[in-house]
This record gives C-alpha cells, sequence and structure tokens, in this order.
C-alpha cells in the first residue's frame, strides 16, 4: 500500500483515512505493506508502535520532500528549505523520482495487489505493477477537480490520474459523488470504478478535553469551520454566512481552525464585513486542541465548495457538536441527521445556522440522532468492502485466493 | 350478517413554505410557496385533484347509481375544504354530488387537524365547533359520529365527545388495546352513557391501503371476488368490517395502474353476491348494533405506523418545542380578535406540521420520509419555527396586545 502519514502527524483527512483502512484491514487479518515518504522527525517506529500488536503492517520509508495536498509551487518552497540536491527540481520530477524509489522496493518485497491512495502516489503504484505483475487498485480521495475548485486545473496532474486511472485494475472512490467526477471528468467506466465510503473509529475519540469552555460563558454560540483555508473548502461562504447571522444574532462566535493559502484574504474579508472581532482565526490545529474547538461548538459548517468525502463532520458528531455540511459532498451520502445546504446559498447557510443556535430542541434532536448514525460508519465496514473489491480485482486478474500481503 | 363501513380520510395541510429566518418581520405569508417543490399547496392539491379526488369521486357516484343500497362515509378536514374552495371548485362540487345523493355520511373532526386536544380542550371545543359549520355550509348535514385527528383516542376524548352530543366515535383497533378482542362488533368507551366505538379493522383496510400493489405479499394480487370472500369469513363472528382508510389511497398512494380503479369499481358487486352483506354509514351501525362490551383505553392510541401512538407527532424534543409554542401563544392571539392572525395561527396547529419534523425512521427510507415535503426533518422545524416567530411579532404589534399589556400594568 502506498499511502501517507497517520495522526497525529498528518496535515489532513487522507492521513486519518489511511491510518483507518490499514488498522481495520490488519484487524481482518490482512498483511499491509505500507510504503510512504520519510518525514523529518517521524520514524517507522512510530507506526509500527501503532501496530505493535497485530504484526500484520510492516512499514518502509522513501526519502522525499512530499506531502498530500502539495502544490508545484509549495513544492518548490519546500525543496529549498531542505537545500538538497538528491530530490527533484519540480514537484513532478519529484512525483517520478518517487516512483523510481518504489519500482526498487517492489522488486524486492512481496505481496499480491497494489493499493496506491491519491494522485501523489499514483505513478509509484504504476511503477510497482509494472515491475511486479500485480493487480493495482487507486485509491481517490480527491481529484483536481476538488482540490482546485475546478479553476486552474494542473494539466500534468490531471494526466497522471487519467493515465493511472486507465491503466489500473480497478479504482476505489471515497463517494458516490466523487465516482461521477472521474466519470464525467476522466472518462473513466462507472464499472470500473467501486464506492467505499470513509469511516470513523470512536476509539480514537475518547478523554476529550473541556478546555474552551470559558468561551461560552457569556452565552456565547460558537460556529466551526474546521479545513484547509483553500478554494476547495469555501471559506468565503463560511465568512458570507457569518455576516448574516451576525446581523439576527450578534451575540455569536465564528471559529476558523486551519490554515491555507486564503487564510489572509479571509482576514481581510472578515475585516471588510465588519465582523472580525466574531471571526477567531484559530491556525491548524490537530488531535486534542482540535476536539476541543468541536466539543464546545454549537455547529460545525462544512461550506465544500467539493468535498469528495469529508471526515471532519463525523469527527465532530462524536466529539460533540451537530453538522451543517454541503451538499456538494461525499460525506451527506452517509450522514441523513445532518443540515444540508448548497455551498454557494449563504442565506440559507445563515437561516440553517441560526435555527441551530436558537433551538435548543433542534441541537438535541440533530445531534442525538447523528450520534446514532455515525456508528455505523465504521473502518471495519470499508475494510471490508476493500477487502471483498481486493478479491473480486484478483479473481479478474485471474489470481488464486491465498494469504494477501497488501 | 356482516355489513362494511367505508369511512375515507381526506385531508390536505396547509404547507409551510421555505420561510427563512430573514423573512421575519417581512413577510406574512406563509402558505403561498409557489414553485415547483411538493410544499406548493396549490400544486398539490390540483394534481392530488386529477389523480385521485376527481376520478375516485366519479367511481363512487357510479357506484352509488348502481347499487341502491351502497353507502360511504367521508371525514373532510376543514383546511382541505378551504383548499378546494381556493385551487379546485369542480372538486367540491363532486364531493356536493356524492354527499346530496343522502347516502353518503360526513364526520366530524377538528376544523384545522389538529392535536388540541393533547393542549388546549377549549381551543379543541371551538375547532370541532367550526367544522360542523363549516360541513353545515357547504354541505347541508350535522355530523353525529366524531372522528379525531389520526384516530388519536382514549378515555378522555371518548367523554369530552359524548358530552359534546355526539352519538360514536371513530378508532383504531389497535391489538395492544383490543387483545383477544375483535374490532368487528361496537364498544362502549370506559365511563361513557351512550357513546358507541367503532373500531377498524387495520388487517383489511390495511390490505387495500398499504399492501394493494405489493408484489411481495403473499396475496397479491388483490381483486375484489377475494377481498370480498374474506370480508364474508367475518359472518357469524362479528357485526361490521370497518375499512378505514386515506382517500388518497385511490389513485395516489396506490397508482391508477396497479388496477385499483378497477377493484373499487368492482366491489360493492361483489360483496353483494354473498346474501348476508351490505354496506352501512357509521350513523347507521351505531343505530342497528349494540356495543358488546366496554374497551378501556387509557394512553393515546392513534393509526400511526407500527406503534400506533403519538410517536409520529410527539417523539424529539423538535416535536414538543415547536408544539407547546404555538399553543403558548393561543391566549394573546385569540385576545387580538385579528380573523386572519388567528387563521394562520390556527393553520399551524395541523398536525403534519409536527409529523413532517419525526427523526423516528428517517434513515430507513419508509412512509415518513415519502410523505415529507421537505428535505429533512429539521428544515420542517426551521421554517415553522421561523413561522412562528413572526406570528409572535405580529401579535406583539398589534394595538390589542399593548392595551392588554397596559391593563395588565394597572391592576
Amino acid at each position: 500500500m502506498f499511502g501517507w502519514e497517520f495522526p497525529p502527524h498528518n496535515s489532513g483527512g487522507l492521513g486519518t483515512a489511511c491510518f483507518g483502512l490499514t488498522r481495520a484491514l490488519a484487524a481482518r487479518k490482512i498483511e499491509v505493506l505500507f510504503v510512504l515518504p520519510k518525514k523529518v522527525g517521524v520514524s517507522a517506529d512510530f507506526m509500527n508502535i501503532l501496530f505493535a500488536d497485530s504484526r500484520k503492517v510492516k512499514f518502509l520509508e522513501i526519502e522525499t520532500p512530499l506531502k498530500p495536498y502539495v502544490t508545484s509551487d509549495g513544492y518548490i518552497h519546500e525543496r529549498d528549505k531542505i537545500l538538497s540536491d538528491i530530490y527533484g527540481n519540480t514537484l513532478m520530477q519529484e512525483v517520478r523520482r518517487y516512483a523510481m524509489r518504489a519500482r526498487e522496493i517492489a522488486k524486492k518485497e512481496k505481496f499480491d495487489i497494489i493499493h496506491a491512495h491519491d494522485w501523489l502516489s499514483f505513478l509509484a503504484g504504476v511503477e510497482a505493477k509494472k515491475v511486479s505483475g500485480k493487480p493495482l487498485i487507486l485509491h481517490m480521495h480527491a481529484t483536481e477537480f476538488d482540490r482546485t475548485g475546478g479553476q486552474g486545473v494542473n494539466q500534468d496532474v490531471y494526466n497522471i490520474e487519467r493515465d493511472a486511472m486507465n491503466y489500473a485494475d480497478g479504482i476505489i472512490a471515497v463517494s458516490n459523488f466523487t465516482k461521477q467526477k472521474i466519470v464525467e471528468h476522466y472518462g473513466i467506466p462507472a464499472s470500473k470504478i467501486e464506492v467505499v465510503h470513509n469511516g470513523i473509529d470512536e476509539c480514537d475519540y475518547t478523554d476529550i478535553p473541556n478546555k474552551l469552555s470559558e468561551l461560552k460563558r457569556a452565552g456565547q454560540k460558537i460556529v466551526l469551520f474546521v479545513g484547509r483555508i483553500t478554494i476547495q473548502k469555501g471559506p468565503e461562504y463560511f465568512i458570507r454566512a457569518a455576516k448574516r447571522v451576525l446581523e439576527v444574532k450578534p451575540n455569536t462566535l465564528f471559529l476558523i481552525a486551519g490554515s491555507g493559502d486564503m487564510e489572509r484574504q479571509m482576514m481581510l474579508e472578515a475585516a471588510y464585513l465588519g465582523i472580525s472581532d466574531h471571526v477567531i482565526f484559530a491556525g491548524f490545529l490537530r488531535g486534542d486542541d482540535l476536539n476541543a474547538v468541536y466539543s464546545v461548538a454549537d455547529l460545525f459548517v462544512m461550506p465544500s465548495v467539493s468535498e469528495p468525502f469529508g471526515i471532519t463532520p463525523l469527527e465532530s458528531i462524536i466529539a460533540g457538536a451537530p453538522v451543517l455540511i454541503s451538499k456538494q459532498s461525499g460525506v451527506s451520502e452517509v450522514l441523513t441527521h445532518a443540515l444540508k445546504t448548497d455551498f454557494w446559498d449563504t442565506e440559507d447557510m445563515a437561516n440553517k445556522i441560526l435555527g441551530v443556535i436558537s433551538h435548543r430542541s433542534l441541537w438535541q434532536t440533530l445531534w442525538g440522532n447523528s450520534r446514532e448514525e455515525v456508528k455505523k460508519v465504521t473502518w471495519d465496514a470499508a475494510s471490508k468492502k476493500c477487502i471483498d473489491y481486493y478479491e473480486k480485482i484478483l479473481c479478474d486478474c485471474g489470481v488464486a485466493s491465498d494469504v494477501r500481503y497488501i | 350478517m356482516a355489513s362494511i363501513c367505508f369511512y375515507f380520510q381526506v385531508h390536505q395541510p396547509f404547507r409551510v413554505k421555505d420561510y427563512r429566518v430573514f423573512d421575519i418581520g417581512r413577510d406574512s405569508e406563509y402558505f403561498n410557496d409557489d414553485s415547483d417543490r411538493s410544499i406548493n399547496n396549490k400544486k398539490i392539491l390540483n394534481k392530488v385533484a386529477g389523480k385521485c379526488y376527481l376520478p375516485t369521486n366519479a367511481i363512487l357516484l357510479e357506484l352509488l347509481n348502481k347499487h341502491p343500497e351502497f353507502k360511504v362515509s367521508f371525514s373532510f378536514s376543514g383546511v382541505f375544504l378551504e383548499q378546494l374552495e381556493m385551487f379546485s371548485p369542480e372538486t367540491l362540487e363532486s364531493f356536493q354530488k356524492l354527499v346530496a345523493t343522502g347516502r353518503v355520511e360526513v364526520l366530524s373532526e377538528t376544523y384545522h387537524h389538529s392535536l388540541s386536544f393533547l393542549y388546549s380542550a377549549d381551543e379543541f371545543r371551538r375547532q370541532v365547533k367550526m367544522h360542523r359549520e363549516k360541513i353545515k355550509e357547504l354541505f347541508g348535514v350535522t355530523p353525529t359520529v366524531f372522528r379525531h385527528t389520526e384516530l388519536i383516542y382514549n378515555n378522555e376524548l371518548a367523554l369530552e365527545i359524548e358530552k359534546m352530543g355526539y352519538k360514536g366515535i371513530i378508532a383504531e383497533g389497535a391489538d395492544h388495546v383490543l387483545g383477544w378482542k375483535s374490532p368487528n362488533f361496537l364498544y362502549r368507551p370506559r365511563g361513557t352513557q351512550n357513546l358507541k366505538l367503532m373500531l377498524k379493522n387495520y388487517r383489511l383496510s390495511d390490505d387495500i391501503a398499504f399492501r394493494f400493489s405489493s408484489k411481495d405479499w403473499a396475496d397479491f394480487p388483490l381483486t375484489a371476488p377475494k377481498f370480498a370472500n374474506w370480508a364474508n369469513q367475518v359472518n357469524g363472528n362479528g357485526n361490521v368490517i370497518n375499512l378505514f382508510m386515506d382517500y388518497e389511497t385511490f389513485g395516489e398512494h396506490q397508482w391508477e395502474d396497479t388496477g385499483i380503479f378497477n377493484f373499487l369499481r368492482h366491489l360493492p358487486g361483489e360483496i353483494y353476491k354473498h346474501q348476508d352483506n351490505d354496506f352501512v354509514t357509521p350513523s347507521e351501525a351505531i343505530a342497528r348494533y349494540e356495543a358488546v362490551g366496554e374497551l378501556d383505553v387509557h394512553n393515546f392510541m392513534s393509526w400511526a405506523d407500527v406503534e400506533r401512538d403519538l410517536s409520529a407527532w410527539l417523539s424529539n424534543p423538535m416535536q414538543h418545542d415547536a408544539i407547546q409554542s404555538v399553543y403558548k401563544l393561543e391566549e394573546d392571539v385569540l385576545a387580538t380578535c385579528d380573523d386572519k392572525l388567528i387563521s394562520d395561527w390556527r393553520k399551524l396547529q395541523t398536525s403534519d406540521h409536527f409529523y413532517y419534523m419525526c427523526t423516528k425512521w428517517f434513515n430507513d427510507g419508509d412512509v415518513h420520509k415519502y410523505f415529507n415535503p421537505y428535505n429533512t426533518p429539521y428544515e420542517a422545524f426551521i421554517a415553522y419555527m421561523n413561522v412562528l416567530q413572526d406570528l409572535r411579532l405580529r401579535v406583539v404589534g398589534h394595538p390589542s396586545y399593548a392595551k392588554k399589556i397596559k391593563v395588565k400594568e394597572l391592576s
């Protein structure tokens, strides 16, 4: 499996998904050989600790500055910081170099099927298939169209995604929403794509600290945004809805947890609208800090322009806040007890936010029902679907069933 | 002898439009959605009139003409009749024609198809009276048998209904209340002197209303001779088979292509083939048959869902909050003596509003979802509470309200 670093060292949902899925696969007696970029300060030992009991997961690392969500400019910036000449000059070169290293690993190791997460590792998966002849499954957590909000799609990235998907034996999409995009934008036949919704494991969210309760002393209501402050996540719609909410209920605080290339722009927008004193930019939060803001919030809002899945609403529900989510999201396929809105309809968004913060009974009903619903959205269920899909692909490729290395 | 007693419920609520918080204080028309959504009351009424009311009325008229002993009964909510007057006078006329035959009985209910009995006895009586007046005005008859919103019933209601002068009342034949007893007899509600209770035979009723087109059902397809046979089997151990259902069963819940209209068209003829069987209206059944025993119904029951209780309208915190909020306004709203304001307030009491907020089986995509014109129960709640907030502003801003506050301060 070609994946990405696990929590708490991750920078988004991709690492959370790799971790949840790998743990659940191991619990179902699938042996996983997990290949990931080496990160300074994080060792494979740490990863091994997470799986100390099962001995089903083995980690291999490749030296590279690659990390999830990186853009071409961002890559060059990172590389320059390292001042190393072993890495590629551009992101594309580095992705290819990573793939060549993956090829070396694939030559040496034993496995039955290749499972690669997101485009940065797709070429690695392709090389591993070329050298081993084993079936390749690509896991689409996001397409280039999601990451860019459809504006300024990078042709190189798109080509890698499309060519790899054509070459692969099977594709896993994190939602029907994403499957649809793959069919529409990449011309991949729907029959080649299996939908496996992400999950969440409640055991990872125990002992949530109660450290922000002071914020609510003054009877203030708290509305939360969690995510990268980028075009994909729709932060500007959150700010615009906040403006409308504050016109009706001034005693409301809007908390933005995350960082990204639109952060400055959003701060200016809040200032321009005259609501800076009601909008807090908390920066990037993870672990206990993130759970603490979920639990203090009255409502979590995910106004994403295009969200292939979206694990954060599930986290929020477990930690104690009901959710208002964009209809343009995969998670809305597994959550019925959520308020839903079109990301661009900030009037509707504000109306719904006000509904929740004004009526305790709505909060209770919404959160209580969603809390029950989330119990059914597990990584175990996702891993079972993955394993069934592995079997199907192996069968299609004419391989007899045996113990599997992924 | 076994008699068939048909009662059809005909009701359409005034659905609340997608009323947003920003509309409060600016827009006091709550029920005038004109989009393509199914909260557009005019659109829904015309659609159902075309698919169900008009064609089914035509068949019933044909049957009444053909079989001189054929009888049915209806319960029309006042809010439904009001919508007929507004949107489809020809449908109203076709109902009037049926009642004019003298063999179609009209039952009594609350004008607003409300749960007022649970929250305000005075308001309940006022709405029953409004309904009687409306029925008299449109059909020239005065009902003698009462049926409560969604067949919600308990001993207390029966006592109240007897006090109001009715001869009979209709309820669900729920298993948990009947036990070994049969719904095919009349009963005496506990504590009443003369009132008679008629209970829905839910098995035979639901065979038509719910299972008629179900291919998974062992008895599919249901034909008129088959059904007449089942009804005949009651002969000897029952007096009356109460077939109570939504009128929309015909053509709307069961579409025309299921054969439901042909079933109805042939049913009376098939029933009459069994010599001892006939059709009665509720008041005839009550005149003809004695109560065979007492029935004690302490807790409320209804005809909704498998639970047959109040949970469809009153199970989650939103539903309780919403309904308590609307009844809290009673005194102040009535004090305004403002007809439009009072009428809007009453339209907000219709039970459907609370049904739309039900989250009981929301994720199983069951009937609640099918009958919910809102995307989610939460959206139904938000729109409703926003409307209520506007209504409250209208009350507080009303000249008579200011007067009342002054009087209070003086005393």
